[in-house]
């Protein structure tokens, strides 16, 4: 299967299941296109009708063209043929019951009220509470108990607002510390913010302990404040921005990003990431608000036309200001083409409710942060472990050949099937097809493939 | 005269024959993510 398209004057072919990207120009496209579709002699004579009035296109260049089609066939780079299926569900039951990656709620409640928060603002459709330190450590024993012989483990500390709870994050980490010595194990810890408590104790630790923070920021102050408010409904840019900005400063190399949400009010988001930029944050990530259709906030299909528009703006924007010297990452077109994930990685998603849960204040474990408080999703809990076995086994069954829409899509081994929680969300089941964040994918994946192409100057 | 040029990518069949060690960080996308071996 390939994929081939047009993006900023480049004519780019992707072969699905090798991962080659070819970048060809119109007359190549054209056979390409038309090679498994059209007699040789009728491709080759409705070629040169279109092109032959092009400088070098005669009908010799035409069949030499070709002939470096079929050698890429039988390379294996072009129409290569889908072999993984076998290996779907290999990597799952090999790993069973390994767990690696844990996402710690150490606090279900916030000081914002944002009204598109999935969390309802940080209480899960919930009482509020924070995570004592008692359920932590436990938390953390299990994850180790189950780890198998993964030496990299992961603890996202989460919220809510697990500001809220800075105390007992410090606690943890220290008693984690203690216990990798221990069992051979090495944690990388993540925090996840709204920035209103960052202050320097914050800011010193998180730069020592925490391997990544992720810094909620929507973009300009007139977005960011029209939905992440206080109590008291005061927007909250003003305050969090200096805060930000000083992080930052002082992080070194060490990983953060800003996360931003887009919604109905801003589908030209690229205006918000440009103004991160701006303010001096060179790590970048704007995502689709994901809501009821009804919600107000909710993306509508004119709105979708607007985003796939803004996505190759994007694309653009990013590749000028290299050149002026002034770079950014956005998260989505980040591509490793030659130290990606493996295909069984690829194959198998991200992991949720398998090799990674999210424990609740009280111990509840879920699949990952976006079931919790869904009460038919819940898993089990630290002490007695996963007693939702059919729960698991639907999540271990996730790969990207359970969709039968999945087995004909071109981007299926760079999205993996997708998100489960949005599929759920969208259609009530986690193997439902998430249609809007198909499209939205596709886009990105098409613009970073570009991206690389360019910053290789083919 | 060349009209395909072709960059150099992980070959997804090749790396079906290391098996998958796990050691990755976890997703939430699969593509942006670089395996662990490979930062190596």
């Amino acid at each position: 299967m390939i994929h081939q398209y047009q993006l900023n004057g480049y004519n780019i072919v992707l072969d699905t299941c090798s991962g080659s990207i070819h970048v060809v120009d119109e007359v190549a496209y054209a056979l390409i296109a038309g090679y498994k579709e059209k007699p040789e002699e009728q491709l080759v004579r409705e070629t040169l009708a279109a092109y032959g009035h092009l400088d070098g296109v005669n009908e010799a260049e035409i069949r030499a063209c070709l002939v470096d089609i079929r050698q890429l066939e039988r390379e294996g780079k072009l129409f290569s043929e889908d072999t993984f299926e076998p290996l779907a569900s290999q990597f799952k039951e090999k790993n069973q019951d390994v767990i690696k990656a844990m996402c710690l709620h150490v606090a279900h409640t916030c000081n914002l009220n944002c009204s598109y928060c999935f969390a309802s603002q940080g209480k899960y459709h919930g009482e509020r509470a924070l995570m004592s330190y008692e359920v932590g450590c436990r938390a953390l024993d299990f994850l180790i108990e189950h780890s198998g012989s993964r030496r990299n483990l992961e603890v996202d500390f989460f919220g809510g607002e697990p500001l809220m709870n800075w105390e007992g994050v410090k606690q943890l980490v220290a008693y984690a510390r203690e216990q990798e010595k221990l069992h051979n194990k090495r944690f990388r810890f993540t925090l996840t913010t709204n920035g209103m408590l960052i202050d320097d104790d914050v800011i010193d630790f998180c730069n020592r302990e925490m391997n990544n923070v992720v810094l909620s920021l929507d973009g300009r102050k007139e977005i960011h404040d029209r939905l992440r408010v206080d109590y008291a409904g005061n927007g909250s840019y003003d305050r969090i921005v200096p805060k930000f900005q000083k992080f930052v400063a002082v992080r070194g190399d060490k990983e953060y990003y800003m996360r931003g949400t887009f919604t109905h009010a801003n589908p030209d988001f690229t205006k918000d990431v440009f103004h991160m930029a701006d303010l001096g944050f060179d790590r970048l990530s704007m995502e689709p608000v994901v809501c009821a259709p009804d919600d107000p906030a909710a993306l509508t299909d004119e709105d979708i036309k607007i985003v796939l528009e803004q996505y190759e703006i994007l694309a653009k924007e990013m590749l000028r200001r290299k050149k002026e010297g002034r770079p950014f990452i956005f998260y989505h077109y980040m591509l490793d083409l030659t130290g990606g994930p493996c295909i069984y990685k690829r194959l198998s998603g991200c992991g949720s409710g398998t090799e990674y849960v999210a424990v609740t204040p009280w111990g509840d474990l879920y699949p990952c942060h976006q079931f919790v408080g869904e009460e038919s999703y819940k898993l089990g809990d630290i002490w007695k472990g996963i007693t939702n076995e059919s729960c698991r086994e639907d999540f271990r069954s996730c790969n990207v050949y359970a969709r039968p829409e999945c087995r004909d899509c071109w981007a299926r081994l760079y999205c993996s099937g997708g998100c489960a929680a949005n599929a759920y969300h969208a259609t009530g089941s986690i193997k439902g097809i998430y249609r809007q964040g198909c499209e939205l994918f596709k886009k990105r994946i098409e613009c970073a493939i570009m991206l690389q192409i360019a910053e290789k100057d083919l | 005269m060349e009209r395909i040029k072709t960059i150099e990518t992980r070959n997804l069949c090749e790396s079906a024959k290391n098996g998958g060690c796990g050691e990755c960080q976890t997703s939430c996308g699969v593509a942006n993510q670089q395996c662990e071996k490979a930062k190596d």
